[in-house]
């Protein structure tokens, strides 16, 4: 049989030199590091893509907590009301942070606030929660509380002040609006409203909310807040007033069209005829 | 009984120590104890020495994170500890990970499932290398601590004190990784804290020492070595193993019968050997 099997001539390959081992080597090893560095960098990404997360009082910028927070727990093991968690795999949560979920447990605002001075990184800052060398929960900014104004049985005419009462800054963060009910015509509205600059997001009102699904919720307060921007100016009021001092005119001009003005509305419909 | 303790007294002061850290730390949050608060990331012994990883520190510093004193002090109080005792004492005498991987490999044994897929080794162990660095570059471009949000280490620790969650599934997924894909898979190729530890255990004082003329070439030691490239001078040479891939977890020196292997204080052994 193998006989009749015609010779093949064994052609003998080159020993790889070094220097081209050592090249193609690193190429694969790049190769492969950039394969696992898009799948990683993708991954966190979508991990650290969460806006919707509450911090702990005194928490960094987002972008900078995330930077800054070792995730090692010891704000979490401080808090006396087990209102902080880690945020664990399948959370949906940026892995390994702190968080709190003011439905089922509010912050309650320690004047002591054990879970900051804990912090080993900064990522959690004194600074932010001291006012005249003390430390001050009130100046605390976890977020800020909302109302849907739809589900808030207070706003249907329901006699309920529940977030106004459970309110830790009572009558500055959350007051009442009274307004006439034409419906009946001889009974109030007591709407509860939100100060948004005194607000810390704590989430005592969530928590205290009647409604089945509370109709009052903390979002983070950059999520909650719109903004203005530099265009408008009120008017009324002096030291806002004063921005116009230094500002100055941007000069625009348009062009003016040369055609006709006939000209330039049948223009487009020239096709047609 | 005193041969099981001969053969295995370090693996069984290996298991107290990673066993009694887990209890401490878990003890700290279940029950408000002081003695060791936090996790491996970053922890306070009875509320005044700070330890922090520096690993995590360093993917911090790239990621453009102002770094706080407490944290420096933390750092700088682990790396002299490794620095001393030898880099990857942490893998196998402190991370709760190397719990899982011995395992996996202790039943890879039993089950002789390197008769079926081959003894070759497929993968280089400078993955590991080529992971830490590439840990700090997207560190450096995502603005965040890369492997914190991956590491298993981490999230099997935090686990184990906050709450599980789907950490179970990290667990599973090493431990079928290192018992039917790669022998010695995670710890052993993978893991940029290990490798991050070798770097640093290259400097250590304690190594384990090989004396060449006690030795009978059994080659026990090797089949037990979970990183057998440290081991190249058996039955050769008298020499301590220098290389930073050791991780002093000393199942070495319980399986020799021939006192041929035991720990020293690396300038000894190094001494001891130029005199002779």
């Amino acid at each position: 049989m193998s006989e009749n099997r015609p010779k093949i001539k064994k052609e003998k390959k080159q020993p790889i030199s070094d220097r081209r081992r050592f090249i193609l080597n690193m190429a694969r090893g790049i190769g492969m590091a950039t394969i696992g560095g898009f799948m990683w960098s993708a991954y966190i990404d979508e991990a650290t893509a969460s806006e919707l997360v509450l911090r702990p009082p005194s928490a960094l910028q987002e972008d900078d907590f995330l930077k800054t927070c070792i995730k090692c727990g010891l704000c979490v093991e401080a808090c006396p009301f087990d209102t902080l968690l880690l945020a664990k795999p399948g959370d949906n949560k940026p892995i390994g942070t702190p968080y709190f979920v003011p439905r089922d447990v509010p912050c309650y605002m320690c004047p002591d606030i054990p879970c900051v001075p804990v912090c080993p990184t900064g990522a959690l800052d004194v600074q932010r929660v001291t006012t005249d060398d003390k430390l001050d929960i009130n100046s605390a900014d976890m977020g800020v509380a909302v109302v849907d104004d739809n589900s808030c049985i207070a706003f249907w005419g329901i006699q309920c002040d529940a977030c106004y009462r459970a309110c830790p800054l009572f009558g500055t963060a959350i007051t009442i609006e009274y307004q006439q009910n034409e419906r009946t015509g001889k009974h109030a509205f007591m709407k509860p409203i939100v100060h948004a600059d005194a607000c810390t997001g704590c989430g005592m009102c969530e928590h205290a909310c009647v409604t089945e699904k509370p109709a009052i919720f903390i979002l983070p307060r950059e999520t909650a807040t719109g903004k203005a921007g530099s265009y408008y100016i009120k008017g009324w009021d002096k030291s806002d007033e004063k921005r116009l001092e230094n500002a100055h005119a941007i000069k625009t001009t348009t062009e003016l069209s040369k055609k006709s003005a006939t000209d330039s509305l049948n223009s487009s419909l020239e096709d047609l005829y | 009984m005193k041969k099981l303790w001969n053969n295995y007294r370090y693996l069984f002061l290996r298991r107290f120590t990673q066993i009694s850290l887990l209890v401490l730390y878990f003890g700290a949050n279940a029950w408000g104890w002081s003695i060791l608060v936090g996790n491996l990331s970053s922890s306070k012994i009875l509320g005044v020495i700070p330890m922090s990883d520096p690993y995590a520190v360093l993917q911090m510093l790239m990621a453009g994170a102002v770094l706080a004193g407490d944290l420096l002090l933390g750092v700088a109080v682990v790396t002299i500890f490794y620095l001393l005792i030898g880099g990857r004492a942490f893998c196998s005498w402190v991370c709760p990970i190397n719990m899982i991987t011995d395992l996996a490999n202790f039943m890879r044994r039993k089950l002789e499932i390197d008769r079926i897929v081959g003894v070759k080794q497929p993968a280089s162990r400078d993955i590991r290398y080529w992971v830490l660095a590439l840990s700090l570059i997207i560190s450096y471009i995502m603005g965040v601590t890369a492997f914190e949000f991956i590491s298993p280490i981490s999230m099997v620790h935090r686990g184990i004190v906050f709450g599980l969650g789907f950490g179970w599934a990290a667990m599973l997924i090493i431990f079928l990784f290192d018992l039917f894909v790669l022998k010695n898979g995670w710890c052993g190729h993978i893991c940029p804290l290990g490798g991050f530890y070798s770097l640093l255990g290259k400097f250590s004082l304690i190594k384990v020492h090989h004396s060449e003329e006690n030795c009978t070439l059994c080659m026990k030691c090797k089949d037990v070595c979970p990183e057998k490239q440290v081991l190249h001078m058996i039955g050769k040479e008298s020499l301590p193993v220098l290389s930073g891939e050791c991780s002093n977890c000393a199942r070495c020196i319980e399986v020799c019968d021939d006192d041929a292997l035991r720990f020293s204080i690396r300038e000894l052994a190094l001494q001891r050997k130029t005199g002779e």
